[in-house]
């Protein structure tokens, strides 16, 4: 069902140039060549009945309804496969067409049942319309032939045609008797979501919808995207929170949660209640798609294990204790003076998180610089995309992406390199591969064989499978072949990049060392395909760089990154639609996190600390001196913590005692602190290490703004009331005031506003803004007042471009005897990052575990089996999981995600980090992997751990007998 | 805080500069790496370790470390 809001204009826009006039009705329309008359009449107000067209689709012409009659064209052609034509003079209604339609319409209905008061769809039923558009009053066939309606014959035989509901799936229902065979849901999920799970069997009247191989919804290759369910014209898919609930009566335009595509959704609520969630089909991000997790998994936010008090305790050991508001604040502040009188400014400091908004970011920074007085705050982008920041800074002159999403429709050659967008951008995916089967060519490095390497109609050109740690060694040996194959763009180098750095990097990456004959032994890849895949990169047309945390999470994490953009500047390949250097962001505010000013050394804006100017104006700003020295990132602060010179921290919506490498390092440092205060949902891990826990809202409770993957600012609208009384960005300032340092936004617009005054690539932001064109991409000011969606036009935003020289060191992570494996990480579709969220939805029945990823060869060798619990041990650590045996693996690479807590997948990782962010080598670990039949030592402790803290929190909540039970 | 640690990330950084052909350059490279990223503490205790002979620092690093202007000791 489409949206309550939504207009459906039949057929998709057009995007020529040039128009064409013509009548319908008599009215006179003017609109882009290759419209349909469908679409044209809809422009000019007249709606053609329609079943099988969907704006989101394009035209089939099965149902015959949407018939019209034009003048000098014989017959009645179907108005949505119809394209308009100069000069055109349709008729929508006449006699003819009226018996015409209702004709169809009477069929239809004929094999439908006629339950519609009590139907879901009741109200909102395409048919439902047509039926009363066309004006159908009786059905002549009666409904005792054949039909798909009903179970039983009349004869009380079972009906053969009939088929049951289909509830396997938890979110929505396929009831095959509401059927009208229209298709939409099969080319959705082709056209769309790029599936392919559906199909229309049988012909005529014999059709009908299975998912693949007549398997259940949960069975088949369905993943669940709900894009069937948006186009079903009737309740034959249906939400099963709309059957539940009933339908909306209005609809908010906010942001997904999760993940960096930043979808942009219509919460369809009734009051404060969610019906459903209906991605936005004006969404500049998203165009109306979206995946399991920001349409269907939002369950958590209502979730019964949500804390929503304050409570406090002096030890980890001890039960909590609920508190007021007042009490958390004023005990916060006063621990905090207290460290910090005892040990110094420097004692204390803060952590936001890539989950929370610009605005309860920039609040955080604020309160570290301004009212703790120090620069001891970071972000969770530090252990993920912090060497995006470094390394295109230094090339490009800005930390961000180049392009938006959209531009990929102008690409000709698409490159992926450490990035798996099926799995964790999905929609974005979805539109790569709508662009990769219509005949963009396709370049994978990566050491799996991710999904898109071959999925229904596409077929990468090359895929390099290298070893994990070697990016930096096939960046330079693709640079190489650029360069010594004569493949560079002299034009655009001469122009727009320095000489000097040009010339310098360009015989350094001619050296024979890089050539890919020379690096073939140390990165798995043969010379051949990386001669192949650079020849194509360089001269393919339009050519466009996709990465992501497999380039950023290793040692050489920033060198990959400049080697990104340095093979975008020798080929040209910047500065225009259609290609660019696009880091793919995990989590939704990345981008965001990062702009706010949340690293140790930058104020918002990725203005360095100690720029005495930018500096002046902070100060003038919040009121008080500023340092102009770097404060410490999250690594500093644990070591700190475990010298004793680091006492106190404020978390906000990140969760490091699990998403943090080294694990039993972290929470070492974390029980070394006095008072930990974690702003969160849940009782998360480092949570169970708190001494304050102050209950944070969800995504759905308040007003804010996230910056996605292309630099798109857009608004998170509040749809409900805070469960526990403040938004995010109230806590944070009401704490800064309880610290004694003035904090006073009444709206979370007014903080977006100061961000604007202080921030030049943000001058002209503001809600306002936002409003008016739906969603902005910085820099967006005096020069650019309606965002920017390619950068680097015209000059670079450092001026000329650097190429940085990229030497290839291998990690000091080396196999050997004791570890002979590589480990590496990663994450799916149905999961979230650390999965505090997903992990609370049905989003389990498709991931109810980590596993780990064995190759056969491997397995084999080992004596393990398929589902064998296997232990895999690190010089970090050990953790034991079941076995998954996978031919996507190469033989001597491991892998597993990180989506539960009690997996450990991060005892085993190792402190080793990207030289120049510390962002931790998440990548690349070396292990022993044997079968064991019990869990690990750390893992029982975990448990025993995690069951005491789960005593604790329930014995607070039974003393507080106003709070939840 | 873990001087092993400290030097570990110092010769990383190290490591990165050693291509720059121009050795004044890479040193500065060095230098200004860690003046920009670095907590002043962690400067201090690798300063001061340098001076106490810097064991486990490469080349590079030693040079970078040694050419640290270090701020005043922050008041509380
Ligand atoms: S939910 Fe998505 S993947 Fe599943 S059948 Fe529908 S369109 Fe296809
Ligand atoms: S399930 Fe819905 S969209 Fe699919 S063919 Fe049937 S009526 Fe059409
Ligand atoms: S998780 Fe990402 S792709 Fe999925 S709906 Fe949310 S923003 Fe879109
Ligand atoms: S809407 Fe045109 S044929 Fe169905």
């Amino acid at each position: 069902m489409l949206s309550i809001v939504e207009i459906d204009y039949g057929t998709p826009k057009a995007t020529s140039k040039t128009t064409v006039e013509l009548q319908v009705d008599g009215k006179t329309v003017r609109v882009p060549q290759g419209t349909s008359v469908m679409r044209a009449a809809a422009q000019a107000g007249i709606n053609i009945p329609r079943l099988c067209a969907s704006e989101m689709l394009d035209a089939f012409g099965s149902c015959r309804l949407c018939l019209v009659e034009i003048e000098g064209r014989k017959g009645y052609p179907a108005s949505c496969t119809t394209p308009v034509s100069e000069g055109m003079t349709v008729s929508t209604q006449t006699p003819r067409l009226a018996d015409l339609r209702r004709g169809v319409m009477e069929l239809y209905i004929s094999d439908h049942p006629l339950d519609c008061l009590t139907c879901p769809a009741n109200g909102h039923c395409e048919l439902q319309d047509m039926a009363g558009v066309v004006g159908l009053r009786e059905v002549r066939y009666g409904y005792e032939g054949a039909n798909h309606v009903y179970a039983k014959t009349p004869a009380g035989e079972a009906n053969p045609r009939f088929v049951a509901k289909d509830e396997s799936n938890p979110y929505f229902t396929f009831d095959p008797s509401k059927c009208i065979a229209c298709s939409r849901c099969v080319r959705a999920c082709d056209e769309v979501q790029g599936t392919f799970a559906l199909t229309i069997q049988g012909r005529g009247f014999d059709s009908k919808v299975a998912a693949s191989q007549d398997n259940r919804f949960l069975d088949s290759e369905c993943v669940s995207c709900g894009a069937c369910v948006q186009a079903c014209p009737t309740a034959t898919l249906s939400e099963k929170s709309l059957i539940d609930k009933g339908q909306a009566e209005h609809s908010v335009v906010t942001t997904c949660a999760y993940c960096g595509v930043g979808c942009s959704f219509r919460a369809e609520m009734k009051g404060e209640d969610i019906v459903r969630m209906v991605p936005n089909k004006d969404g500049q991000a998203n165009h109306g798609h979206s995946c399991v997790k920001g349409r269907f998994a939002i369950g958590y936010a209502s979730h019964p294990e949500r804390i929503t008090t304050p409570m406090i305790r002096a030890k980890i050991s001890d039960p909590w204790k609920v508190v007021g508001w007042d009490e958390a604040f004023a005990h916060v502040a006063s621990e905090f003076k207290r460290l910090q009188a005892a040990y110094g400014r420097q004692a204390v400091g803060g952590i936001t998180s890539s989950r929370c908004t610009n605005e309860e970011t920039y609040l955080v920074q604020k309160l570290v610089r301004a009212g703790f007085g120090n620069n001891n705050v970071d972000t969770c982008a530090r252990v993920c995309h912090s060497p995006t920041g470094y390394g295109l800074k230094s090339t490009l002159g800005e930390s961000a992406g180049t392009q938006d999403f959209d531009s990929i429709e102008q690409t000709d050659v698409v490159l992926v390199i450490g990035a798996n967008p099926t799995d964790a951008h999905p929609v974005f995916g979805s539109q790569m591969k709508q662009r990769l089967r219509a005949g963009a060519r396709l370049i994978v490095i990566d050491p799996r064989r991710i999904d898109l390497v071959r999925s229904p109609h596409i077929q990468a050109d090359y895929h390099l499978k290298l070893k994990p740690g070697t990016n930096v060694a096939v960046l330079d040996a693709l640079a190489h072949v650029i360069v010594t194959e004569g493949l560079v763009d002299e034009a655009f180098v001469s122009a727009r990049c320095e000489p000097e750095a040009f010339a310098k990097w360009r015989a350094f990456v001619a050296q024979d060392k890089y050539s890919p004959e020379a690096m073939e032994a140390e990165t798995g890849v043969p010379a051949d395909l990386v001669r192949g895949a650079a020849r194509l990169y360089a001269t393919g047309g339009n050519a466009a760089i996709y990465y992501g945390l497999g380039v950023t999470e290793h040692a050489q994490g920033s060198t990959a990154v400049m080697g990104i953009a340095n093979l975008a500047m020798a080929t040209g390949n910047i500065g225009r639609e259609g290609v660019g250097v696009n880091p793919m962001r995990g989590q939704n505010n990345v981008q965001g996190s990062c702009d706010m000013g949340s690293f140790p050394h930058e104020f918002p804006g990725y203005r360095h600390v100690s720029d005495v100017a930018t500096r002046a104006l902070f100060e003038k700003a919040w009121g008080v001196p500023l340092l102009g020295e770097p404060g410490l990132r999250i690594p500093n602060m644990f070591e700190a913590a475990l010298d004793g010179s680091f006492r106190g921290l404020y978390i906000e919506g990140e969760d490091i005692a699990q998403s943090d490498p080294d694990t039993q390092h972290v929470t070492a440092a974390l029980s070394a602190m006095e008072c930990i205060v974690v702003q969160d949902l849940f009782l998360n891990e480092t949570a169970k290490y708190a001494h304050v826990f102050l209950p944070g809202s969800s995504f759905l409770e308040k007003d804010g703004t996230f910056t996605n993957a292309e630099r798109r600012v857009s608004r998170v609208r509040k749809v409900m009331a805070p469960k526990a009384g403040y938004a995010d960005w109230e806590i944070t300032q009401k704490l800064a005031q309880a610290m004694g340092y003035p904090m006073h936004y009444s709206d979370a617009s007014e903080i977006l506003d100061e961000i604007a005054r202080l921030t030049p690539t943000f001058h002209g932001m503001s809600f306002d803004k936002i409003d008016q064109l739906g969603s902005v991409q910085w820099p967006c000011n005096e020069e650019h007042p309606n965002g920017t969606p390619v950068m680097h036009v015209d000059e670079f935003v450092r001026g000329k471009g650097r190429f940085m020289l990229t030497e290839y060191v291998p990690t000091s992570e080396k196999v050997n005897a004791e570890h002979p494996l590589i480990l590496t990480t990663g994450r799916i579709l149905s999961q979230y990052n650390v999965g505090a969220q997903t992990r609370r939805t049905a989003n389990v029945m498709w991931h109810d575990e980590d596993r780990l990823e064995i190759h056969p060869h491997d397995a084999e060798e080992r004596g393990i089996n398929e589902n064998d619990w296997v232990g895999i041990r690190s010089r970090s650590g050990d953790t034991v999981l079941r076995a998954m045996i996978s031919e996507r693996m190469q033989p001597g690479v491991v892998y597993t995600t990180f989506h539960f807590p009690g997996s450990g997948a991060n005892v085993i990782t190792t402190e080793n980090s990207d030289w120049a962010t510390n962002c931790p080598e998440y990548k690349v670990t070396a292990v022993q992997v044997t079968r064991v039949n019990q869990p690990s030592d750390w893992q029982k402790r975990f448990h025993a751990f995690s069951d005491q803290q789960q005593d604790l929190l329930e014995q607070a909540q039974s003393a507080d007998t106003l709070g939840p039970a | 805080m873990n001087i092993e640690r400290l030097v570990t990330m110092a010769n990383d950084i190290a490591t990165y500069f050693t291509v720059e052909p121009d050795h004044a350059v890479a040193v500065e490279g060095v230098r200004d790496h860690l003046t920009k990223f670095w907590d002043p503490v962690m400067r201090r205790q690798l300063k001061a370790y340098l001076e106490q002979g810097g064991e486990g620092l490469v080349p590079l690093a030693r040079e970078g470390v040694e050419k640290l202007i270090l701020p005043p000791i922050a008041g509380n």
